[in-house]
């Protein structure tokens, strides 16, 4: 039954569901059985006692790790990162275990665990509790990476993230954990893979993930009343990604703008130009815009926070450079 | 627990005795040019990886290391599938993709060489609960090195494993290097004889049994771990197996490192002579059955070299192939 919910109640539910659909699913984390500090995993020791939320000791390594000793065993373990940030402490974990192992031993293991990534800027958290690190794991071959920016799209992806056969990490912006949206029914799941328009236009796509998704439909907003009709494209996951409807929109708008929170360098955005390029390159109309943070830290103070902070003003003014000479 | 019978003290030996001339074999294949890549062997350290897997049952887990061959190969892996694996060939068990550092074979319980030092110490936690959760009564063995013993997936592994009482057992084979580096040069509380236990010792801060075992006596690496077996309901231990690699830390390494002494005095406690004289006394093994069966374990050997030899490589389009359940790559 559809209903109106937080980004975090949808985390949960989710979770809910796939512990009742599946008793290999467990959850393991720091401070997760009371669901410190965002409220996803709260309660849920309650439905399915200790033995399947685990509060482990703070070591990221081996959260991690025996994550992947337990799935190529026949579990289907889910992940807390507490913050995406602290992934750094379990990266041989993620990108030389996790990632490599199913292909290095010729397909003979499957990996299916889910590592949810809280993530992301805001509320002065500073340079240790702030970054969008999801281009790192893009750039690692055997990962998938979803990027849900609405209540639907986390219920959806991260069901499909649990039940897939091989590791997906869930970039959660806890700046949208307090967000609300319509989840519809129980049963929906959103497959990895599939991009959606969030908000249709002619003049120009903006691409955008997770936070980005919502300033960039404030900023089509205020582009509107200036006459330009912006199409907000959420390709919701990374890897797989969704070419064909990257094109699509492209072939509608000829315009592209690429908005994302993580810094300018390196990063998910710069790789999606190139695939911008690569397929649409005869339709673009005018040089891709991006939209990106500076290539600094996260800073603490709050004037120098927003300062780095990709907002709607960031994407208004990208969309009025590619709209120049229309 | 029960002594080993002759059959168990045999086959002991038995599986050293293929451990060591398969290794010899590899060596031998790596200085020909046949396996490419870095080639890192056990030779001289047999005892540990049969002494582990003789306590163990076929469907136990490991968790190996960069020196692995002897503990799949101890484990009962097939031949043919680990040689054409060494060679890169198609039918490798990980079909080329994995090579001598990385492989796994499933079948036998042996979850995975590794190449990053001490990694499987923060699985094998996991590898527990997933014991745990089905209710099963198999246990999982992590093996790592005294250099790898300093690495922090140690100390996260061994906490998690002794928290929740897992059925983990993690086995140290302490040959006194890491690659160039003296084991006392590198880790706190290493006394200055060799086999003085410093890493069984860090059992007591996690109140679980450590124990401090000759690893080149194979019948010592079978009761401790027999004794870890039999309480891994109640949680992890921690062994510790003192042995001596009598060669490089990879093919051609110098070893400028040490003294000839040491390499000496691994022969002079040659874990296979030693069964093999053990089996002697007890009227289980003379002469000619030893030459024998090595004569057999010799052609099972060439029958693995000739398969690897007569397979063909991967084609090289299946670089893109395994890198998920069922998905072909596009991007
Ligand atoms: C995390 C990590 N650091 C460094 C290396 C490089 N390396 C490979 S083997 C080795 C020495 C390992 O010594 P030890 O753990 O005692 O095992 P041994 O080689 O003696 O079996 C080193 C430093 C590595 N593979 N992984």
């Amino acid at each position: 039954m559809a209903r109106v919910i937080e980004y975090a109640e949808a985390v949960k539910l989710a979770l809910q569901h796939e512990m009742r659909r599946d008793d290999r699913v467990y959850c393991i984390g720091e401070d997760i059985v009371l669901g410190v500090p965002f409220g996803c995993t709260k309660g849920l020791i309650d439905e399915f006692g200790p033995a399947r939320v685990l509060n482990a000791p703070i070591s990221e390594a081996a959260i991690v790790g025996s994550a992947m000793g337990a799935a190529m065993t026949g579990l289907v373990p889910v992940v807390d990162m507490h913050f995406a940030d602290f992934v750094t402490c379990a990266m041989d974990e993620v990108a030389n275990q996790i990632a490599k192992s199913r292909y290095m031993f010729g397909g003979q293991i499957d990996c299916p665990l889910t590592l949810r990534m809280p993530y992301g800027i805001g509320r002065s958290g500073g340079g240790h509790h702030s970054n969008s690190v999801e281009a790192w794991f893009v750039n690692i071959p055997g990962l998938k990476v979803c990027i849900p920016s609405t209540p639907a799209d986390v219920f959806g992806l991260l069901k499909t993230a649990i039940r897939d056969p091989d590791p997906v990490l869930v970039f959660e912006h806890r700046g949208l954990y307090r967000v609300t949206g319509e989840v519809p029914d129980d049963d929906a799941v959103v497959p990895l893979g599939r991009a959606e328009v969030k908000r249709p236009g002619r003049d120009v796509t903006v691409i955008a993930t997770a936070r980005m998704v919502h300033e960039s439909l404030t900023a089509a907003e205020r582009l509107a009343s200036e006459g330009i009709d912006v199409e907000v494209l959420d390709p919701r996951s990374l890897v797989p990604l969704d070419r064909d409807a990257l094109a699509a929109s492209v072939a509608r708008t000829h315009r592209v703008v690429i908005a994302e929170e993580g810094p300018m360098r390196g990063s998910t955005g710069a790789w999606l130009a190139w695939v911008v390029m690569e397929d649409s390159f005869d339709e673009l109309d005018a040089p891709i815009a991006r939209v990106a943070a500076p290539n600094v830290p996260i800073p603490f103070s709050p004037p120098l926070e927003a300062f780095v902070t990709p907002d709607a003003d960031d994407v208004v003014a990208a969309a009025r450079q590619v709209m120049k000479g229309a | 627990m029960n002594e080993p019978t002759g059959e168990l003290l045999l086959e002991m030996y038995v599986r050293m005795l293929r451990v060591r001339l398969f290794e010899e074999r590899a060596r031998e294949l790596f200085a020909n040019a046949r396996i490419p890549g870095f080639l890192h062997t056990s030779v001289g350290q047999e005892a540990v990886a049969v002494g582990v897997a003789t306590a163990l049952r076929r469907d136990d887990y490991i968790l190996s290391t960069h020196r692995g061959h002897g503990h799949l190969v101890a484990k009962g892996g097939a031949l043919r599938g680990l040689m054409a694996e060494l060679y890169g060939k198609a039918n490798g068990i990980c079909h080329g993709k994995g090579g001598t550092m990385h492989i796994a074979d499933v079948s036998v319980g042996y979850l995975g060489a590794n190449g990053v030092l001490a990694s499987g110490c923060v699985l094998a936690p996991g590898v527990g609960l997933s014991i745990r959760h089905r209710k099963s009564d198999q246990v999982v063995v992590t093996l790592f090195g005294d250099g790898a013993a300093n690495r922090g997936p140690f100390h996260e592994g061994v906490n998690m494993a002794a928290l929740w009482k897992l059925p983990v057992i993690f086995v140290c084979e302490n040959n006194r290097w890491a690659s160039t580096t003296a084991h006392a040069l590198s880790t706190a509380g290493a006394s200055a004889r060799p086999a003085g236990g410093s890493i069984a010792a860090r059992a007591a801060g996690y109140g679980i049994p450590g124990e401090s075992v000759d690893g080149n006596d194979v019948l010592a690496v079978w009761r401790a771990v027999s004794r870890a077996r039999a309480r891994a309901a109640q949680g992890p231990s921690l062994i510790e197996a003192h042995t001596i690699r009598w060669v490089g830390h990879f093919e051609g390494d110098g070893q400028a490192y040490r003294g000839k002494d040491e390499v000496a005095e691994g022969r002079r406690t040659d874990p296979i002579a030693r069964q093999a004289a053990l089996l002697a006394e007890r009227g289980l093994l003379d002469a000619a059955g030893a030459d024998d069966m090595r004569r057999r374990m010799s052609a099972e050997i060439d029958d693995a070299v000739s398969h690897a030899e007569a397979s063909p490589l991967p084609e090289p389009h299946e670089a893109l192939t395994d890198l998920f359940a069922e998905w072909s790559w596009r991007e």
